[in-house]
């Protein structure tokens, strides 16, 4: 064993470090050291791209309209060897990219910071025309009988709106339903049939802002002008009107595609989003010289960071559930993956399919063990049936209707197959209440793992102050030197009681 | 009795955790070099055979698949064996033949098998069946040890063992280990067999545990636990001091079995024995392994360090204890 001087002295430096960098930076960044004491900022990420057929190539990418409830900070484009500008094509802004000799995979960035502020108003600006819809027969039978059937029903636009949608997801469908819904998809139908009432409608895409997604896709959704009150309002064609505004930004009202690219193939175009709390002031502040900084990372990378930085808060649970507490687990660290999955499924969701794969896999693993396959085939088997379970409960629970259900992709799958392995080996050797024990203790400490990650001051403060991470490892290397008694041997030697 | 036990009294009564074992006693002791000595049990016999410290005789090992083939010719001569994995932890993959006939081999549960069902057996060892984290392994066939009478009374079935703790050369707790119907034969106490606290300076039994608890009697022979004594119990500890030297392993369990003709025998050494020997004895490990620690100079030989031990951890006789060996 090492000396007692240099260990404390390295704990103290490595406290020291972690608070001392993070009051400094808060002081000099004002990033607020609480999680709401400030405006979220989103930071959206849109990446395009697409493979360049060689000479000029030129991309535009339809940008979000000024809205109610987004203040924009700042937005930038710039993508090394490309010409950008801002523009204005009718009503819609856009952004174009251009380039005289492009070849091969090119990949262009937009990105966009939003301060979500729901006293921000915007002039609603009301439509140019309406424009006239052109049936072709049958359609224009059908869609005629639709709406004279719906028009007596309702009162004015919002709730015409309202029925439609009704009527569209009606099951069994009702029969022009049907034959309109093979020639149209959904958002276009309920515009199309608005505007054959006419209504003032058009079909727009919003994104969705979710903190930490990554490649998520623009949903299509479908607007209502309501004169009275002049301005939008916002309808989910399956679901009905949309009152929920504030994760949802507008992104295109008008142009027919999000983006067009000449002179390339295979074009994409994905959006990355990430709330920050950073004040106001640090946003415009910063100093661009703070070089080792989250924030300066890509959207999509930070949304990535937002988890990896709660790993050590995990992982120190598991030293203090392990070496103070003295719970057994199976596989030392994996009570941590589960709990990272947790957090992406909820906890209940989570628990539950976790425990129903575990159980699963058991039952199919006992068959395996009478086939006699070696270790790495055995696992490989594991995994492959994992898979397969997984897919199963996903499809299933989606029929049933349970959303939750289908997250169940994020558990760590070979991670699974690990689990499953060992306690299959534990309940052949040391019986199946050994099972139960560990087992439960591993679900008892990737339950604790997610409750202290899942709250909001914890996530805050792993990501904006990576820094107090020094401390962490300072608390991990302590309990490290912990050579009391565990909780649990308390009651183990409880038989060496005095009588 | 209550089910908890406050952090103050038993520390004082000198009790061992597990943080404090492996920080302050394994990896401090146990160099990690000298690990897969006492992790195979194939090395631990060559090296404690060579030492000439006396082990259950070696009459084969099979090491590959294609050894299996002609295994016939080498069982042939033999009427009784056990074969075990070399690797294996806990007592797992241990077949046990008692004697045969003409066409089978009986296991020491009366069961009758085939030499196919034997050779099966190798050929599962060998693929790593029983091993820790399924690494290769050899099969190791090895004589089978005669099982004194006089334990037969006490054990329910199986071998019973001797564990005894030895700090840096000198025994300082020992305890019995009896199968149990629980324990499915094995004398593993985290598999529910009985563990019977043994007095260092005389051999005589202290208290007996299951499952952390204190139990009189064995719960299916209903033999009486509280007046064993061991026989030959200097030569026992002799014998697990002498581990000491040859695997230089500080803190180490010594697993030893008694044979009715040849006497003790080791069976294997541990380098990460476990705490519960603690409750069986009634006494924590603590303030002997200090007091061996604040040591001025070691006793030279296995002997010196033996009986500085008998006289040191003793609790001194009870009148009370009668000699069941003797009795019988």
């Amino acid at each position: 064993m090492t000396q007692r001087g240099p260990f404390v002295f390295l704990v103290v430096l490595l406290l020291l470090a972690g608070v001392g960098v993070a009051a400094f930076r808060q002081q000099e960044y004002r990033i607020p050291l609480l999680p709401g004491a400030q405006q979220t900022v989103w930071e959206v990420e849109a990446r395009i791209s697409f493979r360049a057929r060689g000479g000029t190539a030129q991309a535009y990418l339809t940008l979000p309209p000024n809205q109610d409830g987004f203040r924009v900070v700042s937005e930038t484009g710039a993508s090394s060897g490309f010409g950008f500008e801002l523009g204005t094509l009718r009503s819609q802004r856009r952004a174009h990219w251009t380039k005289r000799n492009a070849q091969g995979e090119q990949i262009l960035f937009y990105k966009l910071q939003l301060v979500h502020d729901p006293n921000y108003r915007v002039d609603s600006i009301p439509p140019f025309e309406t424009p006239r819809v052109a049936w072709d027969e049958p359609y224009r039978t059908a869609a005629q009988q639709i709406v004279q059937s719906t028009l007596p029903i309702s009162a004015d636009a919002r709730t015409l709106a309202q029925q439609l949608i009704n009527n569209m997801n009606l099951f069994p469908a009702d029969q022009n339903i049907s034959l309109l819904r093979g020639r149209y998809d959904e958002p276009t139908l309920l515009a199309n049939l608005l505007l054959s009432a006419d209504v003032t409608a058009r079909k727009v895409q919003v994104l969705a802002l979710e903190d930490g997604r990554r490649r998520q896709a623009l949903r299509n959704y479908v607007q209502v002008w309501d004169w009275d009150e002049f301005r939008w309002y916002l309808f989910n064609p399956r679901l009905g009107p949309v009152t929920d505004l504030d994760n949802l930004l507008l992104w295109q009202t008008d142009t027919p595609a999000v983006l067009e690219v000449m002179g390339g193939t295979r074009s994409r175009v994905s959006f990355s989003m990430i709330s920050q709390a950073r004040s106001m002031l640090a946003l415009t502040e910063e100093s661009p010289g703070f070089g080792f900084s989250l924030y300066t990372l890509p959207i999509a990378e930070q949304g990535m960071f937002k988890l990896i930085m709660l790993l050590p808060v995990g992982a120190l649970v598991v030293v203090f559930m392990r070496l103070v507490v003295g719970v057994r687990t199976s596989g030392t660290f994996m009570p941590v993956l589960i709990a990272l999955a947790f957090l992406q499924t909820e906890l209940i969701p989570g628990v539950l399919s976790f425990v129903l794969v575990i159980i699963i896999g058991l039952l199919i693993r006992s068959y395996l063990s009478q086939l006699n396959l070696l270790l790495v085939a055995r696992i490989a088997t594991l995994i492959i049936l994992v898979v397969g379970i997984i897919s199963v409960f996903s499809v299933m629970s989606y029929r049933l209707g349970l959303m939750a259900g289908l997250k169940i992709s994020f558990f760590p799958m070979i991670i699974l197959a690990w689990t499953i392995e060992r306690m299959s080996i534990i309940w052949e050797e040391e019986g199946p209440r050994e099972v139960l024990v560990q087992g439960g203790g591993s679900l008892l400490v990737a339950v604790l793992a997610f409750l202290l990650m899942d709250l909001t001051i914890v996530r805050h403060l792993a990501f904006n102050f990576p820094e107090l991470h020094l401390c962490v490892l300072a608390l991990v290397m302590v309990l490290g030197r912990y050579t009391g008694y565990r909780l649990l041997e308390l009651t183990r030697f409880a038989g060496l009681k005095d009588t | 009795m209550s089910t908890w036990i406050g952090p103050r009294q038993l520390s004082r009564r000198g009790v061992l955790g597990m943080n404090r074992r492996n920080v302050a006693y394994i990896s401090r002791y146990n160099p990690r070099t000298r690990f897969p000595l006492v992790d195979d049990k194939l090395k631990t016999k060559l090296i404690a055979h060579k030492a000439g410290i006396q082990v259950p005789e070696l009459l084969h090992v099979v090491r590959t698949q294609h050894e299996i083939e002609d295994i016939e010719a080498r069982l042939d001569p033999l009427s009784e064996f056990v074969i075990k994995p070399a690797q294996g932890s806990g007592g797992k993959g241990i077949l046990v033949i008692e004697s045969r006939d003409a066409d089978a081999y009986i296991k020491n549960n009366r069961e009758r098998i085939a030499l196919n069902t034997i050779k099966r057996h190798l050929s599962n060892i060998i693929s790593g069946l029983h091993s820790l984290g399924g690494r290769y392994d050899v099969a190791i066939v090895e004589a089978l040890v005669k099982v004194s009478s006089l334990f037969r009374n006490v054990s329910h079935e199986g071998v019973p063992d001797i564990r005894l703790i030895v700090f840096q050369g000198y025994p300082v707790m020992g305890m019995l280990r009896l199968a149990t119907a629980a324990s499915n034969g094995k004398a593993n106490l985290h598999r529910g067999a009985v563990g019977v606290g043994l007095d260092i300076g005389t051999g005589l039994s202290i208290a007996a545990v299951q499952n952390d608890r204190i139990i009189q009697t064995h719960p299916d022979t209903k033999a009486d636990l509280t007046h064993l004594a061991v026989p030959n119990w200097r030569q026992i500890l002799l014998l697990a001091a002498q581990c000491f030297d040859v695997t230089q392993l500080g803190y180490l369990g010594c697993d030893i079995v008694i044979d009715q003709n040849l006497g003790p025998l080791l069976l294997e050494l541990n380098a990460r024995p476990g705490l519960s020997i603690q409750i069986a004895n009634d006494a924590g490990l603590l303030p002997r392994l200090r007091h061996i620690e604040e040591l001025e100079f070691s006793a030279a030989t296995v002997e010196d360090r033996v009986d500085y031990a008998m006289q040191a951890f003793t609790r001194g006789r009870s009148p009370k204890q009668t000699n069941l060996w003797e009795e019988s």
